[in-house]
């Protein structure tokens, strides 16, 4: 969850505006009136047309301090900068890869957003190839396209596992305040998860089928209250009596164990 | 004055909506004017295929509107048509000013829609389901788009132009409209009318816009809040927290 979730969640609640016509935690669709009044000003998912704020997209209203937003309900993944993303590697190019981050464009991954020196005339397959799974950092989204970048302590390549898709929309639900719920399903389980904020999820380990079925639970019941709870509880009636995870889930900025190129300083082992 | 069908002049037919029919498209919808059904979905914004159709700074917008053979009293030829191609290019064009296109540019969003039962009217019920199944993949709009009919038989004006009545108008005319905005998105005419008639059909025709709007609506609101209400009644809890826990 990026860090200004984490605030906007913390906001206290406020005191109802009589002027809103939706109010917070109401149900929009696109066009619907939220507000006549300056005082509030549109956010995401909202626009401004003379004195009114009006909603964009199909979803529900937040108010955070006069400004209006609309967490969407439904739509595909729309890229910020700063997002960690898990992508499918699509094409490899002379000087670069093109990642299927499910968006309606491929990001592009450039020379320089690796790391580790790579010799002139390497085969830039050997280090990602067609169909190889990467953890990576969005760095750029503009109208030419979107460029992502290993140059994060999070960011690698995906060995193994398995991948399934969520809703993008509910991503945020998955990982919890401050990743509560995602470090208490890995914890339980002892499973590597790996949530990218485009709704891919990777998971490693032993109980991956307990854990995909967690996932999907989440997607589903997403908005519904008492969702830690209920995922606890979830956990504890199917996992066995007495499991204790072999060991324990790596942490995000641990270094990738197996096929790393990486703080490769030695030249003779550089691609 | 009754109608064909026991309606009053500016009476709608038995309006049915729905969203989220189809489980593999991104959005959907049927709407049923009296036995006119369309059903639409809306599939995107995803990377268009074929560069040089791509706008680098905004998604393109692609509608079919087809007839399925079975939806006349004579079976319809499969494929497209002269007439599917020109209602499939206005329908576009009544939906794409209300649609935020500029936010996927060198992309598209498809609309497939197909006509089920075809009973007068169709273009606006098609219009109709697009509109919801645009607003249920998610995609900004700046405004829904409903659409209504509306023509004159004798001295009368009638909303809603269906069977045989399309036979014996004088005229049918249908509107595209967007609610919010106040604008007019589509407007066709087939027949003739007097001009002094025409600004009292359009009136008309955005009059049953605006009641078709408010059903839009509240197929929306029934699918995404319906659906979450089930779910927290399966879990035996009555609250639902929105974006937050």
């Amino acid at each position: 969850m990026t860090e200004e979730n984490q605030t906007e969640v913390e906001v206290k609640k406020q005191e109802k505006d009589p002027k809103l016509l939706k109010q917070d935690h109401d149900f929009v669709v696109p066009g619907d009136k939220i507000v006549t009044s300056i005082e509030y000003l549109p956010g995401r998912n909202c626009f401004r047309d003379g004195e009114s704020v009006y909603s964009k997209r199909l979803g529900i209203v937040s108010v955070e301090n006069h400004v209006l937003s609309v967490v969407p309900l439904a739509g595909v993944y729309n890229p910020m900068m700063g997002d960690m993303i898990i992508g499918e590697v699509e094409d490899v190019h002379t000087s670069g890869w093109f990642i299927n981050i499910d968006t309606p464009n491929s990001a592009y991954l450039p020379l320089s957003g690796v790391r580790g020196f790579i010799r002139s005339g390497t085969d830039l397959a050997k280090i990602y190839n067609v169909g190889d799974l990467i953890y990576a950092k969005v760095i750029s989204c503009t109208r030419q396209g979107i460029s992502v970048s290993m140059q994060d302590p999070r960011a690698r390549k995906l060995f193994g596992g398995k991948v399934l898709n969520i809703s993008p929309v509910k991503v945020p639900r998955l990982i919890g305040r401050q990743g509560s719920m995602i470090s208490l399903i890995k914890r339980k389980t002892g499973c590597n998860v790996i949530v990218g904020q485009n709704g891919v999820v990777w998971i490693q380990g032993e109980k991956d089928t307990l854990v995909t079925e967690v996932v999907n639970k989440i997607d589903r019941e997403a908005h519904i209250e008492g969702l830690t709870d209920r995922v606890e509880k979830f956990l504890e009636a199917n996992l066995p009596k007495g499991f204790v995870p072999k060991e324990e889930p790596k942490n995000e900025f641990d270094a990738p164990s197996e096929g790393n190129y990486e703080n490769k300083g030695d030249d003779s082992d550089a691609y | 004055m009754k109608r064909l069908d026991g309606r009053k002049p500016d009476e709608i037919r038995p309006i049915v909506m729905q969203a989220g029919v189809l489980k593999r498209a991104k959005g959907s919808a049927i709407v049923k004017l009296g036995r006119t059904t369309a059903i639409a979905g809306v599939y995107g914004p995803r990377k268009l295929h074929s560069k040089h159709q791509q706008d680098s700074n905004k998604a393109i917008l692609k509608v079919t509107y087809n007839m399925v053979p079975f939806s006349t009293d004579e079976r319809v030829r499969p494929g497209p048509s002269r007439r599917s191609t020109e209602i499939s290019k206005v329908i576009r064009e009544a939906l794409e000013s209300a649609i935020c296109l500029e936010e996927f540019p060198k992309a598209v969003i498809e609309v497939q829609i197909d006509i089920l039962q075809a009973e007068a009217s169709t273009r606006v019920a098609a219009l109709n389901a697009a509109s919801i199944a645009l607003a249920d993949a998610g995609i900004p709009m700046k405004d829904l788009v409903s659409s209504c009919t509306a023509g004159k038989i004798e001295d009368t004006y009638i909303l809603d132009v269906a069977g045989k009545e399309e036979d014996v108008t004088f005229c049918d005319l249908p509107v595209a409209y967007m609610p919010r905005e106040k604008k007019i998105t589509l407007l066709q005419m087939d027949g003739d009318l007097p001009v002094k008639d025409v600004k009292n059909v359009i009136q008309l025709a955005i009059k049953g816009c605006e009641t078709l709007y408010e059903r839009q609506k509240q197929a929306l609101k029934e699918k995404w809040v319906g659906d979450l209400e089930d779910t927290a009644k399966a879990l035996g809890l009555s609250n639902i927290s929105g974006g937050k826990d």
